[in-house]
């Protein structure tokens, strides 16, 4: 190979070289970063919520008449919706995972005022919630019906027992290695909670919290305005029963109203709105650099090609093969590209490192740097085909011609 | 001269259609990335309320637990206690004062078919009103004797007078709102504070609320908080008289001081009421009572999204491509003509002459690509506005005001030049007549 004299010539005549170099450089740098977040976002929004969220809508009442007996009215409902033909199972919340708007409390290991040893989502529940839910319970049971407490809406009573997360259960209890039931832990300061069950998996309603995992079901309903249902339908039924619930809830007591009647879909959707959005722009982005990058290099070489016409005339009239002169375009852009993505590589980890350090961003994957080099790599090799193959028709006779 | 390098340049850009188009296009396109994405941060670091900066102020003081600061590093609670709402509001130290939360009513409109429905609403004192200079289409703010007397008296915004009275002036007529009826005092003329400052604990970028009622009402009453509600203590036993005299955190509180005097006159009550408090009991952490104007306010809450300054320094980068291609593509044009300058510089033509011609030619491709580059800014920002349309507040952070045009066409002209700095150096570094022998 002619590497060498390749290399050399290209030394003769820097300024366009560096510049392209320079190009592909900062094209890895956002390149790299990029992918890094759609990487980090999409894996963000794969995480799953704990239900069956494919066959889950969620509704609200909102009841706005004084005296209204709240229990009563929340009885009849989940009655109501119960009895429908097609639902799975219901239940009443306060929230559900990827609501972003939810109840968080401080839990301790000891009782009394002082630092919490860990925080949880609270959801209100009822025995049929772990099915609505879909939860997977790894040991325990489930709340028994007389378990569930009805109280006022800024009670501070707590029940004495509760089904936890296992992420819930390891942060309080990170040493047990046997069984997590029997433990106690302490809310609302010097409220002491039994767990009588374990659930694998139930994410809080906030999906950019810390501690998503960690989550409690609390055997007790609130006398509150507000009240959520979770409606839990046979597959492939949600769709058809969603406005059939609605208006059945909606005829069946005027002094309240139905509203946020949503698929969990939909609900998933608008909690990682800012994420997919992300995902789409960044990805745009790529694809415009990487083409404005490929862009320029044709430029460039084209114009390389047409400066250096006369010399390429005489390589071919000494006997130089097409095909040689196509490999010295195709070897100069290989070199130019080699010194930009090692530029690149550099570039990228030290704005990785500041994005992280800044943004609080995960640090990238160490294959997305080869890979995105390869890339560059085969971008310029395309890139430059058209006018290396311009410059290997340059005829011998353009030698003979003084300008 | 300048016009004759006008005219050469346009020739030379006409001369090279392609390479120049190039040129533009990636000045454009950098400039469209880089400007969507400003003029976006622009938008939502704003302070709506820039005019009275230097009289407004976020009242902070620290109820918060003894065994940890609220949050680190020793900064006090962001909201307020009802208990220290109301005694600083009683005591009316302030010219102005609000306290204020964020509730929601259910709307009974009249009609026997009219289905009752929710609206997000503000519980405030009047003097919200002047404060933040929200404009009234209709009537006037209740007075500060509604306030005390618990009146159940209503603000409207304009879209919702619209939608209920047909944007007739309703003042005077009467609204019913969970089962109780309410008299119309004013409605609103258009208003959407951008970022919404008097309230960033929720979410800093949603629609003003549709209805304002008095803040004694609405908290003494129990109405529903849709804000945050905090505490470090529980609440105890006994129904909502002992929520309202909890530890909890729930209400914002905003003042205006008309000069420095009053200030310290307020920092100085402020110390007062603390000490009072902690002879009591309450307040067990060290003196931390704040005020901070909007904009103190608006950056301790770092309202900005992560987001936004991550695709900012992505955005400054690409920049950073579409310039290095441009110089790229100038320094291909420039030493393609290397025969002509030489045979110029031959002819007498001096460095100065040559460079005063390349840089307005740049200048020309750059002004060329800050125009087409407010087009992409434009197309950038629908973009922005498509991918976030589920966002019903998104409208409002893709506005492009004048500023920012003129931001983008300066932008793309500074680039242009930069661009041009070193194919420039270099044509006017060509030796006169080297280029003329036969190669």
């Amino acid at each position: 190979m002619e590497i060498g004299p390749i290399w050399r010539s290209m030394l003769r005549n820097k300024g366009g070289f560096i510049l392209i170099a320079a190009q592909i450089a900062v094209t890895m740098t956002i390149m790299v970063n990029a992918v890094a977040i759609i990487q980090e976002r999409s894996v963000d929004m794969a995480r799953p919520s704990g239900l069956d969220e494919a066959n889950t809508f969620a509704l609200a009442s909102v009841s706005f008449v004084d005296g209204m007996d709240k229990k009563r009215l929340i009885d009849e409902d989940l009655e109501l919706i119960r009895s429908t033909a097609g639902v799975l199972s219901a239940t009443s919340s306060n929230s559900f995972p990827l609501r972003r708007g939810g109840w968080s409390e401080g839990v301790s290991l000891e009782p009394g005022e002082g630092v919490s040893d860990s925080s949880t989502a609270l959801y209100f529940s009822d025995e049929h919630t772990m099915e609505t839910f879909a939860l997977e319970l790894i040991e325990g049971n489930n709340f028994a019906p007389n378990q569930v407490d009805w109280v006022v809406r800024e009670s501070s009573e707590w029940p004495s027992v509760a089904v936890v997360t296992e992420a819930l259960a390891k942060d309080l209890f990170p040493d047990e290695d046997g069984s997590y039931l029997g433990n106690t832990f302490y809310i609302g300061n010097d409220n002491p909670v039994n767990i009588i069950g374990v659930v694998e998996r139930l994410q809080a309603p906030w999906p950019s919290w810390s501690g998503l995992e960690r989550s409690m079901l609390v055997p007790q309903r609130r006398d509150d305005d507000f009240v959520r249902y979770i409606v839990r339908t046979e597959p492939g039924l949600r769709d058809e029963l969603m406005p059939q619930i609605e208006e059945l809830l909606a005829q069946s007591n005027p002094d309240r109203i139905i509203q946020s009647v949503r698929t969990m879909d939909d609900v998933r959707k608008m909690a990682y709105l800012g994420e997919a959005a992300m995902i789409k722009l960044l990805s745009f982005v790529v694809a415009l650099l990487t083409a404005i990058t490929g862009l320029g290099i044709v430029g460039l070489a084209s114009f390389n090609v047409s400066r250096r016409t006369r010399q390429i005339g005489i390589r071919r009239a000494l006997g130089a093969t097409r095909a040689s002169i196509m490999r010295h375009f195709m070897v100069e852009n290989f070199l130019v590209s080699t010194v930009g993505v090692v530029m690149g590589g550099i570039l990228a980890v030290a704005l990785n490192v500041l994005l992280v350090q800044a943004f609080a961003l995960q640090p990238m994957a160490w294959y997305v740097i080869p890979s995105a080099m390869v890339l560059l790599w085969l971008v310029g090799q395309v890139a430059v085909a058209g006018p290396a193959r311009k410059a290997s028709n340059v005829t011998p006779a353009i030698a003979t011609r003084s300008n | 001269m300048f016009r004759y390098y006008l005219k050469l340049g346009a020739l030379s850009i006409r001369a090279n259609p392609a390479l120049s188009a190039l040129m533009v296009l990636a000045i454009a396109i950098g400039i469209g990335a880089c400007m969507t994405i400003v003029t976006v941060r622009h938008v939502m670091s704003d302070n709506p309320i820039e005019h009275k900066n230097d009289v407004l102020y976020h009242v902070q003081v620290d109820s918060w637990s003894p065994a940890e600061p609220y949050q680190e590093p020793d900064k006090p609670p962001e909201q307020m206690t009802y208990l220290d709402a109301k005694a600083l509001y009683d005591a009316g130290k302030a010219y102005r004062q609000v306290t204020s939360f964020k509730t929601s009513r259910v709307v009974q409109p009249d009609g026997d078919d009219a289905r009752p429905f929710q609206l997000d609403a503000r519980a405030t004192t009047s003097d919200f009103f002047p404060m933040f200079d929200v404009p009234f289409l209709y009537g006037a703010p209740w007075d500060r004797a509604s306030d005390d007397a618990e009146e159940r008296v209503t603000v409207l915004s304009r879209e919702i007078n619209e939608q209920l009275f047909g944007g007739e002036d309703s003042t005077g007529r009467m609204l019913t709102l969970n089962g109780e009826e309410y008299r119309v005092s004013g409605v609103l003329d258009e208003w959407t504070p951008v970022p919404k400052v008097y309230d960033l604990n929720n979410n800093p970028y949603e629609a003003p609320e549709a209805l304002y009622l008095p803040f004694s009402l609405a908290a003494t009453n129990g109405f529903s908080r849709s804000g945050n509600t905090s505490c470090w203590k529980p609440v105890a036993d006994g129904g909502f008289e002992e929520f309202l005299a909890s530890e909890c955190i729930w209400i914002q509180m905003w003042i205006e001081l008309r000069d420095k005097s009053e200030k310290d006159g307020y920092l100085q009550f402020l110390d007062a009421y603390a000490a009072e408090q902690k002879a009591l009991g309450r307040f067990q952490r060290p003196l931390n009572n704040r005020l901070n104007t909007p904009s103190e306010w608006l950056a301790d809450r770092e309202v900005v999204d992560d987001n936004v300054s991550v695709l900012l320094s992505i955005a400054g980068l690409f920049l950073v491509v579409c310039l290095l291609n441009t110089i790229g593509l100038l320094l291909a044009k420039i030493m393609r003509r290397a025969k002509d300058i030489s045979l110029r510089r031959a002819l007498g033509a001096s460095k100065t002459t040559l460079f005063a011609q390349y840089i307005i030619e740049a200048g020309m491709i750059g002004a060329a690509g800050g125009m087409l580059g407010v087009g992409a800014t434009w197309l950038g920002l629908r973009g922005i506005e498509n991918l976030w349309s589920d966002y019903d507040f998104i409208q409002y952070l893709v506005r492009m005001d004048w500023t920012m045009v003129l931001l983008a066409v300066v932008l793309a002209v500074m680039s242009a030049f930069a661009a041009a700095l070193y194919p420039t150096w270099r044509a006017c570094n060509i030796t006169p007549a080297s280029q003329l022998r036969i190669q």
